[in-house]
Protein backbone atom coordinates (compact mmCIF):
# COMPACT_ATOMS: atom_id res chain seq x y z
CA UNK A 1 0.00 0.00 0.00
CA UNK A 2 1.30 3.67 -0.75
CA UNK A 3 1.87 5.36 2.22
CA UNK A 4 0.95 8.74 0.62
CA UNK A 5 -0.52 9.52 -3.01
CA UNK A 6 -1.22 12.81 -4.32
CA UNK A 7 -2.27 13.62 -7.94
CA UNK A 8 -2.92 17.26 -8.57
CA UNK A 9 -2.36 18.81 -6.13
CA UNK A 10 -3.02 22.39 -6.08
CA UNK A 11 -2.96 24.96 -3.71
CA UNK A 12 -2.63 28.85 -4.15
CA UNK A 13 -2.67 31.68 -1.84
CA UNK A 14 -4.40 34.69 -3.90
CA UNK A 15 -1.93 34.81 -6.44
CA UNK A 16 0.88 32.91 -5.90
CA UNK A 17 0.53 29.02 -6.80
CA UNK A 18 2.42 26.88 -4.03
CA UNK A 19 1.64 23.63 -5.14
CA UNK A 20 0.80 23.40 -8.94
CA UNK A 21 -0.31 20.00 -9.87
CA UNK A 22 2.26 17.65 -7.81
CA UNK A 23 1.92 14.12 -8.24
CA UNK A 24 3.62 12.04 -6.12
CA UNK A 25 3.32 8.32 -4.31
CA UNK A 26 5.55 7.05 -1.63
CA UNK A 27 5.87 3.46 -0.80
CA UNK A 28 5.62 2.70 3.12
CA UNK A 29 8.96 2.35 4.30
CA UNK A 30 10.70 4.37 2.79
CA UNK A 31 12.85 7.56 3.53
CA UNK A 32 11.87 10.21 1.25
CA UNK A 33 14.12 13.74 1.19
CA UNK A 34 11.75 16.46 -0.34
CA UNK A 35 14.60 18.93 -1.59
CA UNK A 36 13.87 21.88 -2.90
CA UNK A 37 14.69 25.84 -2.84
CA UNK A 38 12.94 28.46 -0.47
CA UNK A 39 9.65 28.65 -1.89
CA UNK A 40 9.55 25.94 -3.91
CA UNK A 41 6.19 24.62 -1.82
CA UNK A 42 7.68 22.21 0.44
CA UNK A 43 6.36 22.90 3.54
CA UNK A 44 2.91 23.80 1.61
CA UNK A 45 3.08 19.91 0.64
CA UNK A 46 3.70 18.74 3.95
CA UNK A 47 0.90 20.82 5.34
CA UNK A 48 -1.92 19.35 3.06
CA UNK A 49 -0.44 15.85 3.68
CA UNK A 50 -0.70 16.51 7.12
CA UNK A 51 -4.33 17.66 7.14
CA UNK A 52 -3.18 21.20 7.96
CA UNK A 53 -3.93 22.89 5.05
CA UNK A 54 -6.94 22.68 2.47
CA UNK A 55 -5.96 21.90 -1.15
CA UNK A 56 -7.41 20.92 -4.81
CA UNK A 57 -6.70 17.47 -6.22
CA UNK A 58 -6.71 13.92 -4.90
CA UNK A 59 -4.35 13.29 -1.89
CA UNK A 60 -4.93 9.98 0.37
CA UNK A 61 -2.62 9.27 3.43
CA UNK A 62 -2.22 5.99 4.77
CA UNK A 63 -5.74 5.52 2.82
CA UNK A 64 -7.85 8.52 4.54
CA UNK A 65 -8.53 11.94 3.15
CA UNK A 66 -6.29 14.25 5.85
CA UNK A 67 -8.22 17.34 4.90
CA UNK A 68 -11.63 15.73 6.16
CA UNK A 69 -9.80 12.98 8.33
CA UNK A 70 -7.52 14.71 10.01
CA UNK A 71 -8.36 13.88 13.61
CA UNK A 72 -8.19 9.55 12.95
CA UNK A 73 -4.89 9.95 10.72
CA UNK A 74 -2.89 11.75 13.68
CA UNK A 75 -3.29 8.59 15.70
CA UNK A 76 -0.71 6.89 13.26
CA UNK A 77 0.98 10.78 11.71
CA UNK A 78 3.64 12.65 13.50
CA UNK A 79 5.88 15.27 12.58
CA UNK A 80 8.28 17.26 14.01
CA UNK A 81 6.90 21.07 11.42
CA UNK A 82 9.88 23.17 12.50
CA UNK A 83 12.92 23.70 14.87
CA UNK A 84 11.57 25.10 18.25
CA UNK A 85 7.94 24.60 17.82
CA UNK A 86 8.02 23.21 21.67
CA UNK A 87 6.18 25.72 23.65
CA UNK A 88 8.62 27.72 25.74
CA UNK A 89 6.46 27.46 29.07
CA UNK A 90 6.24 23.49 29.66
CA UNK A 91 8.23 21.72 31.71
CA UNK A 92 10.01 18.35 30.14
CA UNK A 93 8.01 16.05 32.54
CA UNK A 94 4.83 17.93 31.38
CA UNK A 95 5.35 17.34 28.28
CA UNK A 96 5.87 13.56 28.61
CA UNK A 97 2.67 13.76 30.60
CA UNK A 98 0.55 15.33 28.14
CA UNK A 99 1.81 13.33 25.41
CA UNK A 100 1.05 10.42 27.36
CA UNK A 101 -2.23 11.59 28.43
CA UNK A 102 -3.30 12.34 25.02
CA UNK A 103 -1.58 9.54 22.19
CA UNK A 104 -2.91 6.57 22.42
CA UNK A 105 0.75 4.71 21.02
CA UNK A 106 3.18 6.95 22.97
CA UNK A 107 5.42 5.07 25.17
CA UNK A 108 6.51 6.62 27.90
CA UNK A 109 9.22 4.26 29.22
CA UNK A 110 10.90 4.76 25.97
CA UNK A 111 11.00 8.65 25.47
CA UNK A 112 12.45 8.36 29.32
CA UNK A 113 15.04 6.18 28.13
CA UNK A 114 16.15 8.41 25.41
CA UNK A 115 16.00 11.45 27.27
CA UNK A 116 18.27 9.47 29.92
CA UNK A 117 20.77 9.49 27.54
CA UNK A 118 20.90 13.33 27.09
CA UNK A 119 21.59 16.36 29.53
CA UNK A 120 18.05 16.82 29.71
CA UNK A 121 16.31 17.10 33.38
CA UNK A 122 12.93 16.31 33.54
CA UNK A 123 12.50 19.53 35.74
CA UNK A 124 13.38 21.83 33.25
CA UNK A 125 11.42 24.49 31.12
CA UNK A 126 12.09 24.20 27.34
CA UNK A 127 13.04 27.74 27.52
CA UNK A 128 16.09 26.69 29.79
CA UNK A 129 16.88 24.30 27.37
CA UNK A 130 19.73 25.01 24.60
CA UNK A 131 18.26 24.72 21.07
CA UNK A 132 20.24 21.31 20.49
CA UNK A 133 18.37 19.83 23.43
CA UNK A 134 14.95 21.48 22.71
CA UNK A 135 15.22 19.16 19.10
CA UNK A 136 16.46 16.25 20.92
CA UNK A 137 13.43 15.96 23.61
CA UNK A 138 11.11 16.57 20.48
CA UNK A 139 12.72 13.83 18.78
CA UNK A 140 12.28 11.77 22.24
CA UNK A 141 8.65 12.69 22.29
CA UNK A 142 8.35 11.81 18.45
CA UNK A 143 10.25 8.56 18.82
CA UNK A 144 8.27 6.97 21.41
CA UNK A 145 5.07 7.42 19.15
CA UNK A 146 4.53 4.48 17.50
CA UNK A 147 3.30 6.09 14.14
CA UNK A 148 3.17 4.68 10.57
CA UNK A 149 4.68 8.08 9.10
CA UNK A 150 6.84 10.37 10.59
CA UNK A 151 6.65 13.70 8.71
CA UNK A 152 10.11 15.99 9.23
CA UNK A 153 10.01 20.00 7.55
CA UNK A 154 13.91 21.22 8.47
CA UNK A 155 14.41 19.72 11.88
CA UNK A 156 17.74 20.29 12.62
CA UNK A 157 17.52 23.87 11.11
CA UNK A 158 19.63 25.97 13.54
CA UNK A 159 21.88 23.28 14.89
CA UNK A 160 25.54 22.62 15.26
CA UNK A 161 26.67 19.63 13.61
CA UNK A 162 27.18 17.32 16.06
CA UNK A 163 23.30 17.49 17.10
CA UNK A 164 22.49 17.53 13.54
CA UNK A 165 24.50 14.16 13.39
CA UNK A 166 23.37 12.36 16.66
CA UNK A 167 19.64 13.30 15.06
CA UNK A 168 19.92 11.43 12.19
CA UNK A 169 21.60 8.66 14.25
CA UNK A 170 19.11 8.46 16.51
CA UNK A 171 16.31 8.10 13.71
CA UNK A 172 18.15 5.24 12.08
CA UNK A 173 19.17 3.37 15.01
CA UNK A 174 16.50 3.82 17.35
CA UNK A 175 13.58 4.31 15.09
CA UNK A 176 13.19 3.58 11.60
CA UNK A 177 12.08 0.18 11.26
CA UNK A 178 11.80 -0.71 7.49
CA UNK A 179 7.82 -0.56 7.45
CA UNK A 180 7.55 2.89 9.19
CA UNK A 181 7.45 5.54 6.51
CA UNK A 182 9.46 8.89 6.84
CA UNK A 183 9.59 12.34 5.00
CA UNK A 184 12.11 14.88 5.92
CA UNK A 185 12.86 18.11 4.09
CA UNK A 186 16.04 19.81 4.69
CA UNK A 187 18.29 22.55 3.46
CA UNK A 188 21.78 19.99 4.38
CA UNK A 189 21.11 17.93 1.76
CA UNK A 190 24.79 16.30 1.92
CA UNK A 191 24.20 15.14 5.51
CA UNK A 192 21.08 13.01 4.50
CA UNK A 193 22.51 11.29 1.32
CA UNK A 194 23.64 8.32 3.41
CA UNK A 195 19.78 8.48 5.15
CA UNK A 196 17.27 8.53 2.69
CA UNK A 197 16.23 5.51 0.39
CA UNK A 198 14.07 7.67 -1.90
CA UNK A 199 14.83 11.90 -3.59
CA UNK A 200 12.04 14.71 -4.70
CA UNK A 201 13.03 17.80 -5.79
CA UNK A 202 10.02 20.16 -5.82
CA UNK A 203 10.79 23.79 -7.64
CA UNK A 204 7.55 25.97 -7.89
CA UNK A 205 5.12 23.88 -6.91
CA UNK A 206 6.31 20.83 -9.07
CA UNK A 207 7.71 17.62 -8.60
CA UNK A 208 10.83 17.86 -10.74
CA UNK A 209 12.82 14.96 -9.97
CA UNK A 210 11.85 11.93 -8.45
CA UNK A 211 14.20 9.29 -8.12
CA UNK A 212 14.91 6.09 -5.74
CA UNK A 213 18.60 6.26 -4.51
CA UNK A 214 19.56 2.81 -6.18
CA UNK A 215 18.54 4.09 -9.43
CA UNK A 216 19.96 7.31 -8.62
CA UNK A 217 23.83 5.35 -8.19
CA UNK A 218 23.07 3.46 -11.10
CA UNK A 219 21.46 6.24 -13.77
CA UNK A 220 23.59 9.36 -12.90
CA UNK A 221 27.64 10.05 -13.39
CA UNK A 222 29.42 12.13 -12.38
CA UNK A 223 33.08 12.97 -14.87
CA UNK A 224 35.79 15.10 -13.55
CA UNK A 225 37.24 15.20 -17.47
CA UNK A 226 40.68 15.61 -18.33
CA UNK A 227 40.74 18.91 -20.38
CA UNK A 228 42.13 17.42 -23.58
CA UNK A 229 39.23 14.79 -23.16
CA UNK A 230 36.36 17.88 -22.41
CA UNK A 231 35.61 18.01 -26.24
CA UNK A 232 34.63 14.40 -26.58
CA UNK A 233 32.82 15.01 -23.44
CA UNK A 234 30.60 17.40 -24.17
CA UNK A 235 29.72 15.51 -26.95
CA UNK A 236 27.94 12.82 -25.67
CA UNK A 237 25.81 15.73 -24.11
CA UNK A 238 26.22 15.94 -19.93
CA UNK A 239 22.95 17.20 -18.42
CA UNK A 240 25.23 20.16 -16.82
CA UNK A 241 29.14 21.15 -16.51
CA UNK A 242 30.29 22.99 -13.57
CA UNK A 243 34.11 23.70 -12.85
CA UNK A 244 36.16 23.14 -10.22
CA UNK A 245 39.66 24.02 -9.54
CA UNK A 246 40.10 24.73 -13.16
CA UNK A 247 39.10 21.09 -14.25
CA UNK A 248 35.26 20.57 -15.79
CA UNK A 249 32.95 18.28 -13.77
CA UNK A 250 30.57 16.89 -16.22
CA UNK A 251 27.45 15.48 -15.12
CA UNK A 252 25.76 12.60 -16.88
CA UNK A 253 22.17 11.06 -16.99
CA UNK A 254 22.03 7.37 -18.13
CA UNK A 255 25.46 7.29 -19.62
CA UNK A 256 27.76 4.38 -20.28
CA UNK A 257 30.13 4.58 -17.38
CA UNK A 258 32.74 2.54 -18.94
CA UNK A 259 32.62 5.27 -21.77
CA UNK A 260 32.92 7.86 -19.52
CA UNK A 261 35.92 5.86 -17.53
CA UNK A 262 37.93 6.89 -20.87
CA UNK A 263 37.33 10.30 -19.81
CA UNK A 264 38.16 11.33 -16.11
CA UNK A 265 37.60 10.35 -12.91
CA UNK A 266 33.91 8.64 -12.84
CA UNK A 267 31.82 8.85 -9.42
CA UNK A 268 28.28 9.03 -8.18
CA UNK A 269 27.22 12.54 -7.99
CA UNK A 270 25.75 13.77 -4.38
CA UNK A 271 22.37 14.90 -4.44
CA UNK A 272 22.95 18.08 -4.05
CA UNK A 273 25.19 18.67 -7.25
CA UNK A 274 22.28 17.01 -9.34
CA UNK A 275 19.91 19.29 -7.18
CA UNK A 276 22.30 22.21 -8.72
CA UNK A 277 21.55 20.36 -12.28
CA UNK A 278 18.37 19.37 -12.31
CA UNK A 279 17.68 23.07 -10.71
CA UNK A 280 20.08 25.05 -13.12
CA UNK A 281 18.10 23.32 -15.82
CA UNK A 282 14.57 24.10 -14.53
CA UNK A 283 15.68 28.04 -14.46
CA UNK A 284 17.18 27.65 -18.19
CA UNK A 285 13.73 26.02 -19.58
CA UNK A 286 12.08 28.79 -17.68
CA UNK A 287 14.09 31.29 -19.24
CA UNK A 288 13.85 29.38 -22.68
CA UNK A 289 9.99 29.59 -21.94
CA UNK A 290 9.86 32.77 -21.25
CA UNK A 291 11.57 34.20 -24.55
CA UNK B 1 -12.51 -10.32 14.59
CA UNK B 2 -11.65 -6.89 13.64
CA UNK B 3 -14.53 -4.14 12.21
CA UNK B 4 -14.10 -3.73 9.21
CA UNK B 5 -13.23 0.36 10.04
CA UNK B 6 -9.78 -0.27 11.76
CA UNK B 7 -8.40 -3.43 9.86
CA UNK B 8 -6.04 -2.79 7.42
CA UNK B 9 -6.69 -5.44 4.86
CA UNK B 10 -3.24 -7.28 3.48
CA UNK B 11 -1.34 -6.18 6.36
CA UNK B 12 0.82 -8.86 7.68
CA UNK B 13 2.33 -6.89 10.07
CA UNK B 14 -0.47 -5.49 11.82
CA UNK B 15 -0.06 -8.72 14.16
CA UNK B 16 3.21 -7.73 15.84
CA UNK B 17 1.58 -4.44 16.56
CA UNK B 18 0.70 -3.88 19.82
CA UNK B 19 -3.13 -2.70 20.43
CA UNK B 20 -3.28 0.81 21.62
CA UNK B 21 -4.24 2.06 24.56
CA UNK B 22 -8.00 3.32 24.37
CA UNK B 23 -8.05 7.32 25.00
CA UNK B 24 -11.33 8.56 25.69
CA UNK B 25 -13.02 12.08 24.65
CA UNK B 26 -12.92 12.94 28.38
CA UNK B 27 -9.25 12.07 28.76
CA UNK B 28 -8.06 14.30 26.10
CA UNK B 29 -9.86 17.00 27.61
CA UNK B 30 -8.68 16.36 31.29
CA UNK B 31 -5.14 16.33 29.70
CA UNK B 32 -5.98 19.44 27.77
CA UNK B 33 -7.17 21.57 30.78
CA UNK B 34 -4.69 20.62 32.91
CA UNK B 35 -2.03 22.06 30.14
CA UNK B 36 -3.88 25.42 30.29
CA UNK B 37 -3.40 25.69 33.74
CA UNK B 38 0.25 24.24 33.41
CA UNK B 39 0.63 27.44 31.03
CA UNK B 40 -1.35 29.80 32.49
CA UNK B 41 -0.88 29.99 36.48
CA UNK B 42 -2.24 33.20 36.80
CA UNK B 43 -6.14 31.25 36.74
CA UNK B 44 -5.36 29.99 40.05
CA UNK B 45 -2.50 32.30 41.49
CA UNK B 46 -4.52 35.79 40.79
CA UNK B 47 -7.08 34.94 42.72
CA UNK B 48 -5.14 33.17 45.86
CA UNK B 49 -3.08 36.30 46.08
CA UNK B 50 -6.16 38.87 46.24
CA UNK B 51 -7.76 36.00 48.94
CA UNK B 52 -4.52 36.36 50.74
CA UNK B 53 -4.25 40.61 50.37
CA UNK B 54 -7.79 40.64 51.24
CA UNK B 55 -7.15 38.21 54.45
CA UNK B 56 -3.96 40.58 55.40
CA UNK B 57 -5.87 43.54 55.50
CA UNK B 58 -8.69 42.18 57.37
CA UNK B 59 -6.68 40.78 60.16
CA UNK B 60 -5.30 44.10 60.84
CA UNK B 61 -8.94 45.49 60.54
CA UNK B 62 -9.94 43.10 63.59
CA UNK B 63 -7.97 45.27 65.83
CA UNK B 64 -11.51 47.24 65.70
CA UNK B 65 -13.72 44.76 65.75
CA UNK B 66 -14.75 44.83 68.90
CA UNK B 67 -15.79 48.40 69.15
CA UNK B 68 -17.47 47.57 66.02
CA UNK B 69 -19.45 44.86 67.12
CA UNK B 70 -20.40 46.66 69.97
CA UNK B 71 -21.82 49.31 67.85
CA UNK B 72 -23.56 46.50 65.49
CA UNK B 73 -25.23 45.48 68.94
CA UNK B 74 -27.14 49.12 69.32
CA UNK B 75 -28.41 48.71 65.07
CA UNK B 76 -31.41 47.82 64.50
CA UNK B 77 -31.16 43.73 62.91
CA UNK B 78 -31.29 44.92 59.06
CA UNK B 79 -28.47 47.18 59.61
CA UNK B 80 -26.48 45.01 61.85
CA UNK B 81 -26.58 41.79 59.21
CA UNK B 82 -25.52 44.52 56.59
CA UNK B 83 -22.85 45.84 58.42
CA UNK B 84 -21.78 42.34 60.31
CA UNK B 85 -21.46 41.07 56.81
CA UNK B 86 -19.96 43.52 54.73
CA UNK B 87 -16.74 42.91 54.69
CA UNK B 88 -17.42 38.88 53.69
CA UNK B 89 -19.17 40.29 50.98
CA UNK B 90 -16.71 42.50 49.70
CA UNK B 91 -13.65 39.46 50.16
CA UNK B 92 -16.32 37.71 47.43
CA UNK B 93 -16.32 40.56 45.18
CA UNK B 94 -12.42 41.14 45.71
CA UNK B 95 -12.22 37.27 44.35
CA UNK B 96 -14.81 37.67 41.82
CA UNK B 97 -13.44 41.01 40.04
CA UNK B 98 -9.91 39.58 40.03
CA UNK B 99 -11.24 35.92 38.22
CA UNK B 100 -13.41 37.91 35.84
CA UNK B 101 -9.89 39.95 34.51
CA UNK B 102 -7.93 36.74 34.47
CA UNK B 103 -10.90 35.40 32.44
CA UNK B 104 -10.52 38.31 30.20
CA UNK B 105 -6.67 38.18 29.62
CA UNK B 106 -6.77 34.81 29.54
CA UNK B 107 -9.46 34.34 26.85
CA UNK B 108 -7.39 37.34 24.91
CA UNK B 109 -4.23 34.98 24.76
CA UNK B 110 -5.81 31.47 24.42
CA UNK B 111 -5.57 31.07 20.99
CA UNK B 112 -3.27 34.18 20.12
CA UNK B 113 -0.61 32.92 22.31
CA UNK B 114 -0.16 29.45 20.36
CA UNK B 115 -0.02 30.40 17.22
CA UNK B 116 2.07 33.30 17.80
CA UNK B 117 5.36 31.32 19.31
CA UNK B 118 4.09 28.64 16.54
CA UNK B 119 3.25 25.99 19.43
CA UNK B 120 0.05 25.32 17.35
CA UNK B 121 2.37 23.11 15.25
CA UNK B 122 3.23 20.79 18.54
CA UNK B 123 -0.59 21.07 19.95
CA UNK B 124 -1.25 19.85 16.03
CA UNK B 125 0.97 16.79 15.75
CA UNK B 126 -1.01 14.90 18.24
CA UNK B 127 -4.27 13.24 18.16
CA UNK B 128 -6.57 16.18 19.74
CA UNK B 129 -9.38 17.78 17.70
CA UNK B 130 -9.41 21.60 17.18
CA UNK B 131 -12.87 21.29 18.60
CA UNK B 132 -11.56 19.66 22.15
CA UNK B 133 -8.97 22.77 22.04
CA UNK B 134 -10.92 25.32 21.89
CA UNK B 135 -13.82 23.47 24.26
CA UNK B 136 -11.01 23.17 26.68
CA UNK B 137 -10.18 26.65 26.63
CA UNK B 138 -13.34 28.27 27.16
CA UNK B 139 -13.49 25.91 29.57
CA UNK B 140 -11.37 27.48 32.16
CA UNK B 141 -13.58 30.63 32.31
CA UNK B 142 -16.45 28.92 32.18
CA UNK B 143 -16.27 26.50 34.49
CA UNK B 144 -12.68 26.13 36.13
CA UNK B 145 -12.58 29.53 36.80
CA UNK B 146 -16.18 29.82 38.87
CA UNK B 147 -15.04 26.80 40.54
CA UNK B 148 -12.25 28.13 41.67
CA UNK B 149 -14.01 31.65 42.74
CA UNK B 150 -16.02 29.49 45.15
CA UNK B 151 -13.20 27.46 46.92
CA UNK B 152 -10.96 30.37 47.34
CA UNK B 153 -13.88 32.78 48.43
CA UNK B 154 -15.54 30.10 50.78
CA UNK B 155 -12.62 29.26 51.99
CA UNK B 156 -11.35 32.85 52.94
CA UNK B 157 -14.48 33.49 54.19
CA UNK B 158 -14.44 30.75 56.52
CA UNK B 159 -10.78 31.70 57.93
CA UNK B 160 -12.23 35.76 58.56
CA UNK B 161 -15.00 34.00 60.50
CA UNK B 162 -12.49 32.10 62.71
CA UNK B 163 -10.17 34.73 63.36
CA UNK B 164 -13.19 37.16 64.01
CA UNK B 165 -14.24 34.21 66.46
CA UNK B 166 -11.20 34.13 68.16
CA UNK B 167 -10.75 37.77 68.74
CA UNK B 168 -14.42 38.23 69.98
CA UNK B 169 -13.73 35.85 72.64
CA UNK B 170 -10.28 37.02 73.52
CA UNK B 171 -12.27 40.48 74.53
CA UNK B 172 -14.87 38.45 76.23
CA UNK B 173 -17.52 39.24 73.76
CA UNK B 174 -20.05 36.47 72.85
CA UNK B 175 -19.42 35.19 68.97
CA UNK B 176 -22.96 34.43 68.62
CA UNK B 177 -24.89 37.70 66.80
CA UNK B 178 -21.34 37.08 64.93
CA UNK B 179 -22.31 33.74 63.62
CA UNK B 180 -25.97 34.33 63.46
CA UNK B 181 -25.91 37.58 60.73
CA UNK B 182 -23.12 35.50 59.25
CA UNK B 183 -24.07 32.07 57.80
CA UNK B 184 -21.24 30.14 55.89
CA UNK B 185 -23.34 27.91 53.94
CA UNK B 186 -25.75 30.47 53.06
CA UNK B 187 -23.17 32.62 51.82
CA UNK B 188 -21.53 30.45 49.68
CA UNK B 189 -25.03 28.77 48.21
CA UNK B 190 -25.53 32.65 47.39
CA UNK B 191 -22.29 32.76 45.75
CA UNK B 192 -22.41 29.77 43.67
CA UNK B 193 -25.77 30.64 42.20
CA UNK B 194 -24.45 33.84 41.07
CA UNK B 195 -21.18 32.41 39.87
CA UNK B 196 -23.30 30.03 37.43
CA UNK B 197 -25.76 32.25 36.70
CA UNK B 198 -23.53 35.14 35.90
CA UNK B 199 -20.36 34.34 35.74
CA UNK B 200 -20.75 31.28 33.56
CA UNK B 201 -23.92 31.64 32.07
CA UNK B 202 -24.48 35.36 31.79
CA UNK B 203 -21.11 35.71 30.56
CA UNK B 204 -20.51 33.06 28.44
CA UNK B 205 -20.81 35.29 24.63
CA UNK B 206 -17.97 37.47 26.65
CA UNK B 207 -15.93 35.12 26.93
CA UNK B 208 -16.79 32.91 23.48
CA UNK B 209 -16.30 36.51 21.65
CA UNK B 210 -12.94 37.26 23.21
CA UNK B 211 -11.94 33.71 22.36
CA UNK B 212 -12.51 34.28 19.11
CA UNK B 213 -10.77 37.36 18.48
CA UNK B 214 -7.69 35.89 19.97
CA UNK B 215 -7.76 33.18 17.63
CA UNK B 216 -8.28 35.63 14.86
CA UNK B 217 -6.61 38.70 15.56
CA UNK B 218 -2.25 38.51 14.21
CA UNK B 219 -1.72 41.02 16.67
CA UNK B 220 -3.39 43.55 19.34
CA UNK B 221 -5.81 40.82 20.29
CA UNK B 222 -7.07 43.56 23.09
CA UNK B 223 -7.77 46.72 20.66
CA UNK B 224 -9.47 44.13 18.10
CA UNK B 225 -11.83 43.01 21.21
CA UNK B 226 -12.89 46.58 22.21
CA UNK B 227 -12.51 48.36 18.66
CA UNK B 228 -15.05 46.98 16.46
CA UNK B 229 -18.10 47.20 19.12
CA UNK B 230 -17.25 50.69 20.01
CA UNK B 231 -17.43 51.51 15.59
CA UNK B 232 -20.79 49.78 15.77
CA UNK B 233 -22.14 52.08 18.75
CA UNK B 234 -20.86 54.82 17.24
CA UNK B 235 -22.27 54.19 13.94
CA UNK B 236 -25.60 53.20 15.32
CA UNK B 237 -25.34 56.75 17.34
CA UNK B 238 -24.62 58.76 14.17
CA UNK B 239 -27.18 57.11 11.70
CA UNK B 240 -29.78 56.59 13.28
CA UNK B 241 -28.85 58.84 16.76
CA UNK B 242 -29.96 55.41 18.88
CA UNK B 243 -27.57 53.27 21.48
CA UNK B 244 -29.48 50.04 21.42
CA UNK B 245 -26.69 48.44 20.79
CA UNK B 246 -24.71 49.70 23.69
CA UNK B 247 -27.49 49.00 25.98
CA UNK B 248 -27.74 45.53 25.12
CA UNK B 249 -23.64 45.39 25.59
CA UNK B 250 -24.47 47.91 28.92
CA UNK B 251 -27.07 45.03 29.84
CA UNK B 252 -24.73 42.08 29.20
CA UNK B 253 -21.65 43.61 31.21
CA UNK B 254 -23.71 44.35 34.18
CA UNK B 255 -24.57 41.06 35.16
CA UNK B 256 -27.97 39.24 34.63
CA UNK B 257 -30.48 41.42 36.21
CA UNK B 258 -33.00 38.09 35.91
CA UNK B 259 -31.04 36.13 38.59
CA UNK B 260 -31.90 37.89 41.50
CA UNK B 261 -35.14 40.30 42.12
CA UNK B 262 -34.23 43.87 43.05
CA UNK B 263 -33.58 44.19 46.76
CA UNK B 264 -36.10 46.68 47.29
CA UNK B 265 -38.17 45.57 50.06
CA UNK B 266 -35.98 43.37 51.69
CA UNK B 267 -36.98 39.83 53.67
CA UNK B 268 -34.33 38.96 55.78
CA UNK B 269 -33.66 36.01 54.35
CA UNK B 270 -31.89 36.56 50.92
CA UNK B 271 -32.52 34.06 49.17
CA UNK B 272 -35.92 34.82 48.41
CA UNK B 273 -34.33 36.60 45.76
CA UNK B 274 -32.76 34.17 43.93
CA UNK B 275 -35.37 33.81 40.87
CA UNK B 276 -33.87 30.69 38.94
CA UNK B 277 -37.12 30.13 37.20
CA UNK B 278 -36.88 33.71 36.03
CA UNK B 279 -33.53 33.45 34.86
CA UNK B 280 -33.91 30.64 32.79
CA UNK B 281 -36.72 31.86 31.21
CA UNK B 282 -35.36 34.83 29.63
CA UNK B 283 -34.95 35.27 26.32
CA UNK B 284 -31.21 37.11 26.99
CA UNK B 285 -30.09 34.10 28.69
CA UNK B 286 -30.36 31.85 25.58
CA UNK B 287 -30.09 34.13 22.57
CA UNK B 288 -26.60 34.94 24.46
CA UNK B 289 -26.02 31.11 25.21
CA UNK B 290 -26.51 30.62 21.22
CA UNK B 291 -24.36 33.71 20.25
CA UNK B 292 -21.84 32.04 22.57
CA UNK B 293 -21.79 29.16 20.75
CA UNK B 294 -21.35 30.50 17.34
CA UNK B 295 -18.43 32.07 18.51
CA UNK B 296 -16.72 29.07 20.05
CA UNK B 297 -17.60 27.41 16.13
CA UNK B 298 -16.39 30.13 14.61
CA UNK B 299 -13.09 29.53 16.53
CA UNK B 300 -13.00 26.01 16.02
CA UNK B 301 -13.31 26.32 11.94
CA UNK B 302 -10.86 28.92 12.24
CA UNK B 303 -8.32 27.31 14.39
CA UNK B 304 -8.50 24.58 11.63
CA UNK B 305 -8.03 26.58 8.59
CA UNK B 306 -5.59 29.64 9.81
CA UNK B 307 -1.95 28.99 9.61
CA UNK B 308 0.12 29.97 12.82
CA UNK B 309 1.55 33.88 12.48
Amino acid sequence: MACIEASSLRKAFGATVALDGVNLRVEEGRILGLIGPNGAGKTTALNAILGLTPYQGELKVLGRDPWTERDLLMRDVCFIADVAVLPRWIRVSQALDYVAGVHPRFDRAKAESFLARTTIRPASKVRELSKGMVAQLHLALVMAIDAKLLVLDEPTLGLDILYRKQFYDSLLNDYFDRRRTIVVTTHQVEEIQNVLTDVMFIHRGRIVFDCSMEQLESRYLEVMVHPEQLAGARALKPMHERQVFGRSILLFDAADRQQLAVLGDVRTPSIADLFVAVMGNQAGEAQGAAR
Amino acid sequence: MNTPSNAIPGSPLESQVIAPAVITASRRMYWSVRRELWESRSIYLAPLAAAALFLFGFSISTIHLRDKMRAALALDPMRQHALIEQPYNLAALLIMFTTFIVGVFYCLDALHGERRDRGILFWKSLPVSDLTTVLSKASIPLVVLPLLTLAITVAAQFIMLLLSSVVLLGSGLSVATLWTQVSPFQMSLMLLYHLVTVHALWYAPIYGWLLLVSGWARRAAFLWAGLPLLAIGVVEKVAFNSSHFAAILGDRMGGGAEAVTAPGTVPMDPMTHLTPGHFLSSPGLWIGLAIAAAFLAAAVRLRRYREPI
